[in-house]
Order: structure tokens, then C-alpha cells, then sequence
């Protein structure tokens, strides 16, 4: 056990660090457009050799690239152009707001999508079965911002039940936390239903399941006793993937309703050229897509006791 | 698809062979609906220029309600934007640019996806190593901060999203292509190929692609959703095709501002753009159902 972790830190190690030299390959390979990001488009020539020599752009690029690495594992992001404030500043409220964000996702997403899942599964090609699959798939294709539309025209234009922006500008308020957490829970139940669904449908076929029916256990006990407890370990995977998800969904719900998070600053650091920003927000993205990830995988082997640590 | 073991010497075209794999999906009814989806706006799209009441691009009266008829005596069926645009004929007009777009890009991933797959599938060693870490890191970015950083930092434009949608989809690719190439590989007729002194290049592409088909395109069919997905958000975000002619998304992102106003604006592309995925996912629901029967 000891050795896999080892070597999953390994791996997560390996792709952050693949991650940050592309990144800084796609906004760093270049000194003067970072200076004219960060100074501006009608910063003098002078000015920005001037910032450029201050900051050791002139040294050479691997020594660049591993100045910049040291000083984002201390947290020292630098400072955003758009807020003018160092990064940090800006970038943990937001990511603790869509946290907030994502957390209330998540407890509805769970249980709702595991419960659809494991009634289709249950008995695979009936008539439950076929609906939940037909109207997971039909939520799946409507993309969160067209959720966002309609049902922003649904709750807040015909009903007028729902505030339509979610600003939080007085203080938290759970009403308007609603819209953004329905618009992302339509979106993602579909997928991890499915999934379930397809867990469940393959344990149903076990031989253990069919011996607990022959024996003449009640289906009740056969379902929650035997059935579900080896079922749920594939959601289990699954579900620590829609993180990954989440977070590009984030950006769109965020966008629509002004909510302050983490995707609606990475979407304004990019539109504003907002250099060390960007930098920042992606390589907080990455770390959490892979530090889920790593978790997904030891959690599965913990779960799965078939699975040999190899 | 799995059990055709000899290679033959004359396979049917192409053509037939697509043709008979639509023609299957008469089995399942949810892919019916799926194909006659697409067919609707692939109709539109062909004729838009037929079908469509009023030029996408044309001022006529801003803020009609859907149905509402102005002083000339126009008709909007779905209303007009805040510009007095008929919503209607830039819907399908809009279609135009989807349907070549989407269709376009999902082909120029799987033309680099696809090799990548082979390679690492067949070639195994060193070029899976290689290969599959490539992979693992880019879909180790959440798919929209991707699209989001490499659309802000290279511009906005057909060709860049052509681009960013292949970068960031080839990956997926490789891996499935890759899962199908480890199961075939072992197959009698690709030792037969090895034993008649094939080069690897003519068994991956010639003895183990054809064979993989079946998986390739039910998962072709729900990228195809995906990416009509991606290119409606990065115009919705305003990372799409710049202005004035109709973009699905872009139209919805003009609009979001006024949706509390006048919610038909934003909702009829919206209908449209999900309408659309859903046709592309009822068909590969549909030929995912009939593949697993046989």
C-alpha cells in the first residue's frame, strides 16, 4: 500500500510539474509580451526593459523557469494586474466561495444520482430503467449555460421565486445559491447515474447475487445487503471525477450569475490578460483535478479489496 | 464488429458500410429520434437561406415578443434581439456554423488521436510510456480551463478553436483507441499480417483500425455533443467567433444581460444548441444499445 501511494505522489508530482513548465511555455516563453501585459499596452519600450531587467527576464530560461517554480511552492504568486493586489489575495476568498459552491454540488448530486442509478440497475431494461437512462442522457445534452438560461426564465422571469444573480453582495444567502446549484446538479446527475446504473446492472449478474435470490432471501436484503455494498465502489470513482468536471462547469455557472468564485476569476484573469493570475488559477485547477484524482484512486483500492496493490 | 477474425479481400465502401450503420439504428427508436435530430438541423442549415424569413444580420425592429408583429407588418416567430434582429432566421442561420464547425473539429482530433492511439496500443514500450503521461497531463486540466487559457492567449478565431478543441480532445482519443488496439492486437489475423512480413504501419491502420470501428464512432457521435457543447460555451463566455454573424452561443451571450426581461432571446439558442446534443447523444445511446446486443 505504502509503495502504490508512493508512487501515485510520484505521478501527481510528475504532471503538476509537466503542467507548469507548458504553462509557462504558453505565457513566459516570450519577456516582452509578459511586460506589456503587465505594464500595459501603452507602457514605453524603456519602461518595460526597465521592469523586464528588475525581474531577471533577461536571464537565461531554465534558470527563469526555476525561479518562477520556487516562488509559486512558497505561494508567492506574485501581483495581479487587474485587482492590483498580490494573487493570493484574491484567489483564496474566491476559491473558498466555490468551494461552498461545489460542497452544496455535491450533497445533492450523490445521493440523488446513486439512488436513480442503483433503481435503473436494479432491473436492467425495465421500464424504470429505460426512463432514467433516456432522461439522464436528456440532461446531460442541455449544457450548463443553457440550464442557466432557462431556468433563470423558468424561477426568476415567469415564477419570480429566485433572485437572478448570485453576487452575494449583502452578505450569504442561500437563495441565491439555488439557481447556480440546480443549474450544476442537472448537468452532472445524469453521468454518475449512469454510471451506477452501470455498476449495479454488472453486480446484479454475480453469481453471489444469484445464489442470495435462490436461497430465498427477500429481494429487499439481497438488494442492500449484497448488491449495493459492491455496486457503489465503481460510483465511488466516478463521483471524485466530477470534481474534475466541476470545475469547468464553475466557470459558466459562475459567469452567468456574477457568482464570486474561482471559475468566474479565472475566466476575468484571461479575458484581461491578467498574466500571473492565469498562472496561478490554473495550476490551482490542475493541483485539485489531480489531488482528487490520486484520492479516487487510493480510495478505490482501499474500497476494492480485489484490487492488489502491484 | 469483433467477430470478423479473417481480413477480407474486398470489404464493402465505406459508404455502404456507414449507410448500414445508420440503417441499424432502425432497432432502437431513441436513436431514431437521435438521427431525425440532426437530420431537422442539417435540413435548415442546407436551405438556410431558403427557410430563414429574414437576413440573419438585418435591423428590422428591436424587442418583439415571439409572435409579435410590428408596425410594417413583419412577423417574428420567435421574437427579435435588442438589435431588431430576426431570432428565428440567426437561429438558423446559426446552425450553419455548428454543423461545420463541430463536425470539422471532432474529425481534425481524431485525425491526430487516432495515430497516437495506434501507436501506443500497438507499438506498446516506450511510445505507450511516452504517449500515455502526454495524456494523462492534459486531461489532468479541467477541459473548459483549458479551452478558457489557450482561446484567451492565442485569440479568438475558427482555426483557434479548431486548434485548442484538437489539443485538448486528442488525448481522450488516444486512450480509447488505445484500450481497443490492446484487445485486438492479439487477434489471429494480426499474427497473420505479422507472419506475411506487414509493415507495422500498414497492421495498425489497414488490420487493426477497421476493426475498432464500432467503438470509435459511438464515441465519435458523444464527442460530437461535446464539442458542440464547447464551441456554444466559448462563444456564450465571449471566447467565440467575433460578431455580427449568428453564433448559437455568442447569441445567448449578447442576450444573458436582458434574459430577465426578455427571456425569449437567450432561451430559443439554447433550445437550439441542446436540441442538437441531444440528437448526437441519442445516437450513439442508440448504436451503443445495438452493438452490445449483437
Amino acid at each position: 500500500m505504502l509503495l502504490f501511494v508512493t508512487r501515485r505522489v510520484g505521478t501527481m508530482a510528475l504532471t503538476m510539474i509537466v503542467v507548469s513548465i507548458l504553462l509557462f511555455i504558453l505565457l513566459e516563453l516570450t519577456p516582452g509580451n509578459v511586460a506589456t501585459k503587465v505594464l500595459g499596452p501603452y507602457s514605453s519600450e524603456e519602461q518595460r526593459r526597465l521592469w523586464l531587467e528588475a525581474h531577471g527576464y533577461f536571464d537565461p530560461i531554465h534558470i527563469r523557469y526555476f525561479r518562477w517554480l520556487g516562488d509559486f511552492i512558497i505561494g508567492n504568486f506574485g501581483e495581479s494586474t487587474r485587482f492590483k493586489v498580490p494573487v493570493g489575495d484574491v484567489l483564496w476568498p474566491r476559491l473558498w466561495n466555490t468551494a461552498i459552491l461545489g460542497f452544496a454540488v455535491m450533497v445533492v448530486v450523490v445521493p440523488l444520482s446513486l439512488t436513480l442509478g442503483v433503481l435503473a440497475g436494479m432491473k436492467e431494461g425495465s421500464k424504470l430503467d429505460r426512463s432514467i437512462s433516456v432522461g439522464s442522457i436528456v440532461f446531460t445534452s442541455i449544457p450548463e449555460f443553457a440550464s442557466a438560461v432557462l431556468l433563470s426564465a423558468i424561477f426568476v422571469f415567469y415564477l419570480g421565486l429566485l433572485p437572478g444573480t448570485s453576487g452575494m453582495a449583502s452578505g450569504f444567502d442561500l437563495a441565491q445559491l439555488v439557481l447556480p446549484v440546480m443549474v450544476l446538479v442537472l448537468y452532472d446527475f445524469g453521468y454518475v447515474a449512469r454510471m451506477t446504473r452501470a455498476s449495479m446492472a454488472e453486480v446484479m449478474l454475480t453469481n453471489y447475487i444469484r445464489t442470495a435470490v435462490l436461497k430465498g432471501l427477500p429481494y429487499r436484503s439481497v438488494i442492500l445487503k449484497h448488491a449495493l455494498r459492491n455496486a457503489l465502489i465503481a460510483p465511488f470513482t466516478v463521483i471524485m471525477l466530477q470534481i474534475n468536471w466541476l470545475l469547468s462547469g464553475v466557470i459558466v455557472v459562475e459567469f452567468f450569475f456574477a457568482y464570486k468564485g474561482f471559475g468566474a476569476l479565472l475566466l476575468e484573469a484571461s479575458l484581461n490578460q491578467d498574466i500571473f493570475l492565469i498562472e496561478a488559477c490554473a495550476m490551482v485547477a490542475v493541483f485539485v483535478a489531480v489531488g482528487t484524482q490520486f484520492a479516487a484512486d487510493v480510495g478505490y483500492t482501499y474500497l476494492n479489496p480485489r484490487i492488489r496493490f502491484s | 464488429m469483433a467477430e470478423q477474425t479473417v481480413s477480407m479481400p474486398k470489404p464493402p465502401s465505406k459508404a455502404w458500410r456507414m449507410f448500414r450503420s445508420i440503417g441499424l439504428l432502425r432497432e432502437s427508436p431513441v436513436g431514431i429520434v437521435g438521427v431525425a435530430i440532426i437530420v431537422f438541423w442539417a435540413v435548415l442549415a442546407l436551405f438556410a437561406d431558403v427557410l430563414a424569413p429574414y437576413p440573419p444580420n438585418a435591423t428590422i425592429s428591436p424587442m418583439m415578443f415571439p409572435g409579435d408583429t410590428d408596425a410594417s407588418g413583419n412577423m417574428f416567430l420567435l421574437g427579435t434581439d435588442h438589435l431588431g434582429r430576426d431570432i428565428l432566421s440567426r437561429i438558423i442561420h446559426g446552425s450553419r456554423r455548428v454543423l461545420i464547425l463541430a463536425p470539422l473539429a471532432t474529425l481534425c482530433a481524431y485525425i491526430v488521436g487516432i495515430p497516437m492511439g495506434l501507436a501506443a496500443g500497438y507499438l506498446r514500450g516506450r511510445w505507450d510510456d511516452v504517449l500515455s503521461f502526454i495524456a494523462n497531463v492534459i486531461l489532468s486540466f479541467p477541459v473548459l480551463v483549458l479551452y478558457v487559457i489557450i482561446i484567451a492567449t492565442i485569440g479568438a478565431s475558427a482555426v483557434n478553436i479548431l486548434i485548442a478543441i484538437t489539443f485538448a480532445s486528442a488525448p481522450g482519443i488516444m486512450r480509447i483507441v488505445r484500450g481497443l488496439v490492446l484487445d485486438l492486437r492479439n487477434r489471429e489475423y494480426v499474427a497473420a499480417a505479422q507472419t506475411r512480413g506487414e509493415s507495422g504501419l500498414y497492421i495498425m491502420f489497414i488490420e487493426i483500425l477497421p476493426n475498432a470501428r464500432g467503438p470509435i464512432i459511438v464515441d465519435a457521435c458523444l464527442r460530437l455533443g461535446y464539442v458542440i457543447i464547447t464551441i456554444g460555451v466559448l462563444g456564450f463566455l465571449g471566447l467565440g467567433l467575433p460578431p455580427p454573424d449568428p453564433d448559437w452561443g455568442g447569441m445567448i451571450n449578447e442576450t444573458r444581460q436582458l434574459a430577465m426581461t426578455f427571456p425569449h432571446m437567450a432561451v430559443f439558442p439554447c433550445i437550439a444548441i441542446s436540441s442538437l446534443v441531444l440528437g448526437f447523444n441519442l445516437v450513439a445511446d442508440g448504436l451503443r444499445e445495438i452493438s452490445l446486443r449483437d
